[in-house]
């Protein structure tokens, strides 16, 4: 990669690629049922016309671009072209309500709009009298629009068409000759769950920067294939779909529509591919689901290799040495599951997978890692432009996020925060000086607002959780409530679990099991239960229990950080927590606070020692009326690693 | 057919019409004069005359048993009145087989769905296309140039509704399998493959929710708007037909009781008696 210095942004970048390989395919998207293609050179064409267009609709220097639509070619040239023209796109979640949308349009100031479809342009058109500065809206799928006014609109093939037919090549040229590698190449709103949306400017330099150092880190090239369904103006859509994409020079295929990316994957075969945990999630349970319908013969080969796989799948992605008749057994479970069901799933050519965003149940990713698909975690933000930290090869574990990425710097202060220094680093957030003042420090050092530690013997991050849910307790020492509850939700057994420890001495939990997944152990082993209640304080439910409790202390005293977290005491609820009772939120967030009030008798029982306690809940039933359980709840203790066995 | 194209504009007042919301729809597309259908004793259709603009969403409403169905039937060939004429494109139609009907131009969607279970969307959607079919099963069955060629043009013709009404994903999927608001837009988009100058929709509402009526309303809209499409429609959901259409004809017991614009028949007492309910302002 000689040329990093003469790519000083995303047009050069595409010229680049058309001059290396014009006829190489850039664009594939699913139409008419049929995969149509763009070559890195027709690409240009389009892309050209469009931005020539924009200028003889009058886009000057320095306008604002919205674009709102799902993921299409198109939309994607859209960006290219704006940056071309001199404007600035601005990608904005299609999924927006009016309200957020007006807000951000509103906020950037955009001239031009490039709406995807009707539903986009109705949107716009319902903010539009709030927006001074809002001119005109450019459609790409002009249906339902016919009889719209097009005083203000202009279909995209129109736009297209006009800049084929009046466009100023000379003007272009020099508009875009005129983009350096500190030009502003996109600006992208974070979702903004606690306040205001900000705009997260970022320029040439950053994108292309990031997107070289991480194609290199796991070696893609032009030979990926990578398939476009997450919304374009996430910033991880961005960067493999038009950073990478571009850079790279490989072929990004956008589906059909949002309704058929499953069977679009599977056609398409992505090499490269990222998902948020939910989607992995999803399709394992359509997997299991078809599973149990099929003929006992299948079901009984299946079980028997994910065994295998499970065993030693993960141990050979990484590399390392098993027993010949594993090696044999598994090559078996190639040929007969593990390859059929990755091609069902669309995941049998993929040579790097990533997933972030959550917590991935360890189950979960070792499920994927044991057929053989490549999955690895990533840690980042749209002000990093997404690269933190990242996994490599070989050194991939469920708990971690990984190394930092090339350039990347890390540095944890006292608190615990993950501050991180990069070439990605974000330039401003746009029109928010001081935002930008109190995230980015004047030497480059930018907070995640996580909290996390690195491991001492592997170098990787382990992120614990926002640095403002994290506490301290008595003794000073961190207190990561959501951390310990997500290792024991990960039992399929634990359903729900609260712990208890910030200002205390010791770390104590209520735990809600399963019904589904205990029941389910109840009815193989016969034991009769007549109530939830029942079940769950039944002696060997509490000795299961019990040992995952103590598992799971035995997993956190390996760090030292967190190993006054461990649980010394713990009891099974009599009843599920439940949002009707507000104990849980609807979104199923623990709350913490009604909680500790409501079971304030417990809370105590935990920390004064007694070995059982009788209580009285109210509990709201599903039709509104209220009633009052009793019970005696048998309080645990569980097996602590004292810290000086740890150390030693 | 030995009917000489006589001009169609005899009376005034089939002259231009503009709608409620200032559209300009065409001239009269059909017909239909003193219509009378019987069936042994029963008078199903009493000396009914209206007429279809083309470019137009035409409802036809009433209570049960009011004879709208027979008079789908009538117009697209099914049966064949005792009395009366049926005009199309300014010629008067002859007695014809419904298939032939269908070769004019003229789509109908069912009430009760009627969809081939076994096969799948696709398939489904392909059959409409039928009329386009030149090439014989000889030429089908060993799959020569024509054949094919002819095959790659349908295929796209009716691709393109699948894009339209928005099927994609359940375009390989056997049409037994899918919940009934998804039917009934398989059904309008086989009806959409013949490419019909006019589209009958026999209740294409009944039975759905809220929401599933409220895409297909969206669908027939933009099939209106897009293809230019005339449409007859009978609809028991007085909602949607208010909001849908251009005209309305208001039947009851076999005979017309108005004709007109969805406000005017909103306001014309004998509607409201015989159908809508009294109002109480």
């Amino acid at each position: 990669m000689t040329d990093s210095n003469t790519a000083v942004s995303l047009p050069t970048l595409l010229a680049r690629n058309v001059q290396r390989r014009a006829k190489a395919i850039a664009y594939r998207e699913k139409e008419y049922g049929i995969w149509q293609t763009w070559t890195w050179f027709e690409a240009q064409q389009e892309v050209d016309a469009l931005a020539k267009g924009l200028i003889a609709l009058g886009a000057n220097r320095g306008d604002y671009v919205a674009i709102i639509g799902r993921n299409r070619p198109a939309m994607y040239w859209a960006g290219i072209a704006s940056q071309k023209a001199g404007c600035i796109p601005v990608p904005l979640y299609q999924d927006a309500s009016a309200e957020e949308l007006a807000y951000a349009l509103d906020h950037c100031g955009a001239r031009f709009v490039i709406a995807g479809d009707q539903e986009q342009v109705d949107k716009v058109a319902d903010v539009s009298d709030e927006l001074s500065n809002l001119e005109h809206v450019i459609y790409l799928d002009g249906r339902g629009l016919r009889k719209y006014d097009h005083e203000q609109m202009t279909a995209y093939i129109d736009v297209q068409k006009l800049g084929r037919e009046q466009g100023d090549d000379d003007e272009l040229a020099q508009r875009t000759a005129e983009l350096t590698a500190q030009s502003t190449c996109v600006i992208l709103y974070t979702s903004g769950t606690t306040s205001r949306p900000k705009g997260v400017v970022l320029s040439n330099h950053n994108v292309i920067e990031t997107a070289k150092n991480s194609c290199e880190f796991d070696k893609l090239t032009h030979k990926e294939e990578i398939l476009a369904y997450l919304p374009m103006a996430w910033v991880g859509d961005y960067i493999f779909s038009m950073g990478q994409a571009l850079w790279a020079g490989f072929c990004v295929n956008c589906p059909e529509s949002p309704d058929t990316m499953q069977s679009d994957l599977r056609e398409i075969g992505p090499t490269y591919f990222f998902a948020p945990p939910q989607v992995f999630e999803s399709q394992l349970t359509s997997v299991m689901i078809r599973m149990e319908d099929a003929s006992k013969f299948k079901k009984r080969m299946f079980d028997h290799f994910m065994k295998v796989a499970k065993r030693v799948g993960p141990t050979l992605l990484d590399g390392g040495k098993v027993g010949f008749k594993d090696k044999l057994s598994y090559q078996l479970g190639k040929l007969m599951v593990y390859e059929p069901l990755k091609d069902t799933l669309g995941l049998r050519r993929i040579r790097v997978g990533y997933t972030a965003g959550e917590a991935i149940g360890p189950e979960l990713f070792e499920f994927y890692r044991s057929l053989g698909i490549n999955l690895k975690q990533l840690y980042g933000q749209t002000e990093a432009t997404v690269f933190i930290t990242q996994q490599k090869d070989g050194a991939v574990r469920a708990d971690t996020v990984g190394i930092p990425s090339p350039g990347v710097e890390l540095k944890i202060d006292d608190n615990g925060e993950v501050f991180y220094r990069s070439p990605g680093v974000f330039v401003e957030y746009y029109k928010n000086a001081e935002s930008t003042a109190s995230t980015k420090a004047q030497d480059g050092w930018v907070a995640t607002g996580d909290a996390g530690f690195i491991e001492e013997d592997t170098g990787q991050l382990r992120i614990i959780d926002r640095v403002k849910d994290v506490g301290k307790m008595a003794d000073n020492s961190l207190f990561a409530p959501k951390y310990v509850e997500n290792k024991l939700k990960f039992y399929p057994d634990i359903l729900e679990s609260v712990v208890f420890g910030a200002e205390r001495d010791k770390c104590c939990a209520f735990i809600n099991i399963d019904l589904t997944s205990v029941g389910n152990w109840a009815e193989r082993n016969n034991v009769a239960y007549a109530s939830y209640q029942e079940l769950s304080q039944h002696p060997e439910v509490l000795n299961i229990i019990g040992r995952h409790v103590s598992e799971v202390n035995t997993s956190i005293a390996e760090d030292e950080m967190l190993a006054g977290c461990q649980i010394h005491r713990f009891l099974v609820l009599h009843k599920e927590l439940d949002a009707d009772d507000g104990e849980i939120t609807r979104t199923r967030k623990v709350r913490r606070g009604v909680i500790a009030e409501k079971f304030k008798d417990l809370v105590d029982a935990l920390y004064d020692g007694s070995s059982s306690i009788y209580t009285e809940t109210e509990v709201t039933y599903e039709d509104g009326r209220k009633g009052k359980i009793t019970a005696t709840l048998e309080i645990r203790d569980a097996t602590v690693i004292s810290r000086e066995a740890s150390a030693a | 057919m030995n009917e000489t194209a006589t001009p169609q504009m005899q009376d005034q007042t089939l002259e231009d019409y503009t709608t409620a919301d200032g559209r300009k729809i065409g001239g009269v597309m059909m017909d239909l004069k003193s219509i009378t259908l019987r069936f042994g004793g029963l008078i199903a259709i009493n000396d009914i005359s209206f007429n279809i603009r083309q470019g137009e969403i035409r409802a036809i409403i009433g209570p049960n048993g009011a004879g709208k169905s027979s008079m789908l039937n009538v117009i697209s060939g099914f049966y064949q009145p005792q009395e009366g004429e049926v005009w199309f494109m300014g010629k008067k139609r002859p007695t014809m087989r419904p298939y032939k009907v269908a070769r004019q131009g003229i789509a109908r969607t069912f009430q009760n769905i009627a969809l081939f279970e076994g096969m799948t969307v696709l398939d489904n959607i392909m059959t409409g296309r039928l009329n386009f079919m030149k090439t014989g099963w000889v030429a089908q069955s060993i799959w020569l140039g024509s054949a094919k060629k002819e095959e790659t043009i349908n295929r796209q013709k009716v691709e393109e509704i699948i894009d339209f009404l928005e099927i994609q994903t359940i375009r390989k999927t056997p049409v037994g399998r899918l919940p009934y608001g998804l039917k009934k837009r398989v059904e309008l988009a086989r009806a959409l493959a013949a490419e019909p100058n006019l589209l009958l929709l026999d209740e294409p509402m009944a039975g759905m929710n809220v929401e599933e009526k409220e895409d297909m309303s969206r669908f027939i809209l933009d099939v209106n708007d897009e293809f230019g499409t005339t449409i007859a429609l009978i609809e028991h959901d007085m909602g949607v037909v208010m909001d849908l259409s251009d005209r309305v004809v208001v039947m009851d017991y076999g005979k017309k009781i108005g004709d007109g614009t969805p406000d005017e028949v909103r306001n014309n007492q004998e509607v409201i008696e015989a159908y809508l309910g009294v109002s109480h302002d």
